[in-house]
C-alpha cells in the first residue's frame, strides 16, 4: 500500500493539477485571466524541462529562452504566413524590407512542417551544442555561462534581422491558428486547453523519466559524475539526453506562447527572459516533480499582478525573489513546506 | 590597409575594457569559486560615479582624475557589501552564487533606472583626451588609447600586488590551497573580503573608461558581463596571463568579425569561436593542475 502511494502519489497530484487547469479554470476564469493562465502554462512547460536538466541533472541552463524562442518563432512564422494568405507574405516584410520573403520562411507555410520543426530544430541545436560542451567535460559554472551567452547572442541576432524576423518588435498580429480564428473566444479557449494539456503531458513524461533507470543515472551524474564514469557509463550522454529533452520542452512552451500571447519578441526569449524562467523553477523546488511547474505558474501570476499595479517595480521583486529563495530555501519553497510539516508531525520512525 | 588597422586598434581597446572587467571576475572566481553576475552592474556603478563626479567637479579635465579613485572605492564598497551580506552564506555553492548575484544585478539595474532615469547620460571627455592620432589612416581616438593605458596599469598594479606584497602571497596561498593557508595562520575569510573589494573596484575603474566611450546607461553592465565571462572561461582560472591573452583575443576577434559582417553577427561568431576553442582546451588557456578529480 505504502509503496503504491509512493509510486502513484505523484500521478494523483498531476491528475489534480490536470482537473484544476483543464476543468475548473476554464469554468471560473474570465477569458482574459484564462489567456493569462495559458501564458503561465507555456512558461511552466519550459520550467518542467529546466527542472529535468537543472534539478535532476545539475546543469544550470541559463539560456532556455533560446529554445523557447526557436519554438515560438517557428510557430509565429507559420501563423504569420497563415494570416497573410496562400500567396501573401508577412506585413512587416513589406514595411521594413523590399517585399520579398527569405527562402527559409517558405517551408513554414506547411503546418505539418512547422510542428516537425518545433520538435526537431531545438533538438538538433541542443544536441550539437550539448555534444560539444559535455563531451569535453565543460561543466558547472562554465556551462551556465555558455548557455547564457547563447541567449544574449540569440536575442541580438533577432533584433538585428528586422527584415527577416521582425527585429525588436518580434512577430505579432496572428489571426488564424491552424485554420481556427484566434479572435473567436471558443478557439482561444481551445488553444489554452492545448497548452494546459501539453503541460500535463510533459509532467507525466518527466514522472516516467524520473522513475526510470535514466532518472537514476541522471541523479547519479549530478551528484558524482566521476563515479558514474568509473561504473562504465558516459555521463556526457546522460546529460545530453536531459538537455535535449529540456530544450524540446522549452520549444513546445514557446510554440504555444506565440498564439496565446499574440506576440513573440526578443524580450520574450533573451537572457532576462531565460532568468525569469529559472526563477519559477528555483521558487518551486528544482528537484521535485511538480515544483518547477507550480513555481513557474506562481511567478507568472506574480509577474502579471505586480506589473499591473507596479509596472516599474516588477524587476525589484524578481531580483529580491532570487536573493530570498536562494539564500533561504535553496531547494525551493516546497522543501520548506516539507521541512515545516516534518517539524509539526514527527514521523514515527525513520523510513529508509 | 584601413580594414586591418581599424579593427585591430579598436579591438585592442575593446579587449582592454574586457580585461579590466574580467580581471576582477577571474580573481573572485578563481579564489572563492564565486561567480558574480552583478559584476557588470559594478561596472555601471563606476560609470555613474564618473557622471556624478562630473556634476560636482564641473571641469572635465580634473573630474576624470577624481572619478577613477572614487569609482574604485564606490564599486569596491558595493562588492564588499555584497560579500558581507549575501555571498558569505554560500561559499562552495558556485551555481547558487551565480543565481543570487543575478538577482542583485537586476535590483541594481532597476535602482540605477529609478535614480538616474532609463535613458542614460553622457559623460564629457576631458580636453586632454579629446582628439585622435593618425595611425595608417585610422584616426585613433585618445580615449581608446586611454582605456588601454588604464587596463595595462591595472594589470601591472594587480600583478605586482599578487607577486610582491605579503597580502598578495596570502591571496595566492588561499587560491592554491585554502585549508593549508588557514593552517599557517592566514585569515582566509578576511583575504576573501579584500579580494572581493579589489576585484569589484577594478570593475569601477573599467566603468569610468566605458563612460568616456559610450556614456552611462542602466543596462551598461549587461553589455559587458557576458563577454567578460567568456574571457574568463576561455582564459582559464588561476593565472592572470590567461585572462590577458583571452581578453585581447576576444576583443580583437569581435572587432574583425564586426568589420567583415555586422556587429550582431560578430557576437555570434565570437561565441562560436569560444565554444570551438573549448573543444581544444576545455579548461581554458592555462590551468592550475591539481590531483583532484573535479
Amino acid at each position: 500500500m505504502k509503496s503504491l502511494v509512493r509510486t502513484f502519489g505523484p500521478l494523483v497530484a498531476i491528475a489534480v493539477l490536470a482537473v484544476l487547469l483543464l476543468v475548473v479554470a476554464p469554468a471560473v476564469l474570465s477569458p482574459f485571466r484564462l489567456n493569462n493562465l495559458g501564458k503561465y502554462c507555456c512558461w511552466a512547460i519550459a520550467a518542467v524541462g529546466i527542472g529535468l536538466a537543472w534539478g535532476r541533472g545539475g546543469m544550470l541552463v541559463m539560456g532556455q529562452g533560446v529554445f523557447f524562442g526557436i519554438g515560438g518563432y517557428a510557430m509565429a512564422m507559420h501563423l504569420k504566413l497563415e494570416a497573410a494568405g496562400p500567396e501573401g507574405i508577412p506585413d512587416f516584410m513589406l514595411l521594413y524590407g523590399d517585399g520579398t520573403m527569405p527562402g527559409w520562411w517558405e517551408p513554414f507555410r506547411s503546418g505539418a512542417f512547422t510542428l516537425f520543426a518545433i520538435i526537431a530544430l531545438p533538438a538538433v541545436a541542443a544536441a550539437i551544442l550539448g555534444y560539444a560542451i559535455f563531451k569535453r567535460r565543460v561543466k558547472g559554472a562554465y556551462f551556465a555561462i555558455l548557455t547564457q551567452a547563447l541567449a544574449v547572442v540569440f536575442a541580438t541576432l533577432l533584433i538585428a534581422t528586422i527584415q527577416e524576423t521582425g527585429g525588436f518588435n518580434g512577430l505579432n498580429q496572428f489571426t488564424f491558428f491552424f485554420g481556427y480564428n484566434l479572435y473567436d473566444p471558443v478557439n482561444k479557449k481551445m488553444v489554452y486547453s492545448i497548452a494546459a494539456g501539453l503541460l500535463i503531458g510533459c509532467l507525466v513524461l518527466v514522472w516516467q523519466l524520473y522513475r526510470s533507470r535514466f532518472g537514476e543515472l541522471l541523479i547519479a551524474t549530478r551528484d558524482a559524475e566521476e563515479r558514474v564514469r568509473f561504473l562504465g557509463h558516459d555521463p556526457a550522454n546522460v546529460k545530453l539526453a536531459a538537455f535535449v529533452v529540456a530544450a524540446v520542452m522549452a520549444s513546445i512552451g514557446g510554440a504555444m506562447f506565440a498564439p496565446i500571447a499574440g506576440i513573440i519578441s526578443p524580450s520574450d526569449v533573451d537572457a532576462t527572459a531565460s532568468i525569469f524562467l529559472i526563477a519559477g523553477v528555483a521558487l518551486g523546488g528544482r528537484a521535485l516533480l511538480l515544483g518547477p511547474a507550480l513555481g513557474a505558474l506562481a511567478v507568472g501570476y506574480g509577474r502579471s499582478t505586480l506589473s499591473e499595479s507596479f509596472p516599474d517595480q516588477w524587476t525589484y521583486f524578481l531580483g529580491a525573489l532570487f536573493i530570498a529563495v536562494i539564500l533561504l530555501f535553496p531547494a525551493g519553497l516546497a522543501s520548506a513546506v516539507g521541512r515545516a510539516a516534518r517539524l509539526v508531525v514527527r514521523p514515527k520512525e525513520a523510513t529508509p | 590597409m584601413d580594414s586591418f588597422t581599424t579593427p585591430l586598434l579598436a579591438g585592442t581597446a575593446t579587449g582592454a575594457l574586457l580585461l579590466i572587467a574580467a580581471l576582477g571576475l577571474a580573481l573572485t572566481f578563481g579564489q572563492m569559486g564565486v561567480i558574480n553576475m552583478a559584476h557588470g552592474e559594478f561596472l555601471m556603478a563606476g560609470a555613474y560615479t564618473a557622471f556624478v563626479t562630473q556634476q560636482i567637479v564641473t571641469n572635465a579635465d580634473i573630474s576624470i582624475v577624481v572619478a577613477l579613485p572614487a569609482a574604485f572605492v564606490v564599486a569596491g564598497l558595493l562588492g564588499l557589501l555584497l560579500e558581507v551580506t549575501v555571498i558569505t552564506w554560500m561559499y562552495r555553492r558556485p551555481l547558487d552564487t551565480l543565481l543570487v548575484t543575478v538577482g542583485v544585478g537586476l535590483v541594481l539595474q532597476q535602482l540605477a533606472k529609478d535614480i538616474f532615469g532609463a535613458q542614460g547620460d553622457p559623460v564629457r571627455t576631458p580636453t586632454w583626451l579629446d582628439g585622435n592620432i593618425d595611425v595608417f589612416g585610422y584616426h585613433w581616438p585618445y580615449r581608446q588609447m586611454f582605456t588601454i593605458v588604464l587596463a595595462v596599469m591595472a594589470l601591472i598594479a594587480l600583478a605586482a600586488l599578487l607577486k610582491y606584497s605579503a597580502f598578495g602571497r596570502q591571496i595566492r596561498a588561499t587560491v592554491q590551497n585554502r585549508d593549508l593557508a588557514e593552517t599557517v595562520g592566514i585569515r582566509t575569510r578576511a583575504v576573501d573580503r579584500i579580494t572581493f573589494f579589489i576585484g569589484s573596484g577594478l570593475a569601477g575603474i573599467g566603468g569610468v573608461a566605458v563612460s568616456l566611450i559610450s556614456g552611462t546607461n542602466p543596462r551598461l553592465g549587461t553589455t559587458y558581463i557576458i563577454s567578460a565571462f567568456l574571457v574568463v572561461v576561455a582564459g582559464g582560472l588561476g593565472q592572470l596571463k590567461g585572462t590577458v591573452i583571452a581578453a585581447f583575443a576576444v576583443g580583437i576577434a569581435t572587432s574583425f568579425f564586426a568589420d567583415w559582417t555586422s556587429a550582431s553577427m560578430a557576437q555570434v561568431a565570437t561565441f562560436a569561436l569560444v565554444v570551438v576553442f573549448l573543444q581544444l582546451r576545455p579548461q581554458g588557456l592555462f590551468v592550475v593542475r591539481s590531483r583532484g578529480l573535479a
